[in-house]
């Protein structure tokens, strides 16, 4: 019954979502307007969100495992290169474009909006083009498999 | 800042970090949203049980607070279709080549005092910032 864990885990993230109003668009466009009526919300909720997650991962350092999973599965990059520079760089401008990011997006299919429907719907064609385009620059440099290049 | 709701702000950041140092506990993985449903994407991927249970739940959150009398408001988006297909794209691609999002770099990745999450989170910010910045009072949208 391990996979009631990561069940809870989702809904408790949407419950924060909930909460914090961080899942309406209009609250997360506050925040990024800093030239408008500015609401600092999403800093309170990003301050109080690492309060508990920096004590909460050193305790994960000091376990040798997860309760329900051989190992755990750290990001394994380091260093900053353009990718991360590039990537970051276009999701901020399609985040402020909306005030949509991926947690918000997909919890917001519960409401069936058409728009929100749309929108996870260019997001995961987003995706696939990205995983598809890189597949092909390894394919032409080397025919080596696609790493998994995740951090989070 | 007539807007501010620091008490809800701080209850839900809570909760937030809360899941993810409990999905980190339970199932060892990062809770990156971005980095979860792209995996479901990955026709080859097998480690799909754990993401389909956290998106779920994520997706239900909401379903269960109207039971109770909390449902949720329509988000409100753009009406220019366009817009959202453009915004929808940039965020898939970005992110998959940004190696994650606001869960994955800016809780998870910062939390794990990662350089590469710290980088990332300013720059989406400061791009984001700029993206409001301009269609709010340049363009006057």
């Amino acid at each position: 019954m391990w996979i009631i864990a990561p069940l809870i885990c989702g809904l408790i993230f949407g419950v924060g979502l909930l909460i914090s109003g961080m899942v309406q668009p209009t609250k997360v466009l506050g925040f990024l307007d800093i030239f408008g009526a500015w609401d600092p919300s999403l800093a309170v909720v990003m301050a109080a969100a690492l309060a508990v997650s920096v004590p909460g991962f050193r305790l994960a350092d000091r376990g040798a495992q997860p309760w329900f999973a051989g190992q755990y599965f750290r990001p394994g990059k380091s260093g900053i290169d353009l990718p991360l520079v590039a990537g970051a760089a276009l999701f901020g401008i399609g985040w402020g474009l909306v005030g949509l990011c991926p947690g918000p997006a997909l919890e917001s299919l519960a409401t069936l909006s058409p728009g929100v429907i749309v929108f996870v719907v260019a997001m995961a064609a987003g995706m696939v083009a990205h995983d598809a385009w890189q597949q092909s620059r390894l394919t032409a440099q080397s025919g080596r498999q696609l790493a998994s290049a995740t951090d989070g | 800042m007539a807007n501010f709701t620091p008490v809800s702000a701080a209850i839900g950041g809570v909760l937030i970090g809360l899941s993810a140092v409990l999905l980190m506990l339970s199932t060892g993985r990062i809770a990156g949203i971005s980095g979860i449903f792209s995996g479901l994407l990955n026709l080859r991927g097998e480690d799909k049980g754990w993401r389909i249970a956290f998106i779920t739940g994520l997706i239900l959150a909401p379903v269960l607070a109207g039971l109770i009398g909390y449902g949720m408001a329509q988000p409100k988006l753009p009406s220019n279709w366009a817009v959202i297909i453009a915004a929808g794209l940039l965020v898939g691609f970005g992110t998959r080549l940004g190696g994650g999002c606001t869960s994955g770099h800016g809780i998870c990745g910062i939390a794990r005092l990662s350089p590469r999450s710290i980088a990332a989170t300013i720059v989406f910010m400061v791009t984001a910032v700029i993206t409001v910045a301009v269609t709010h009072h340049v363009l006057g949208g």
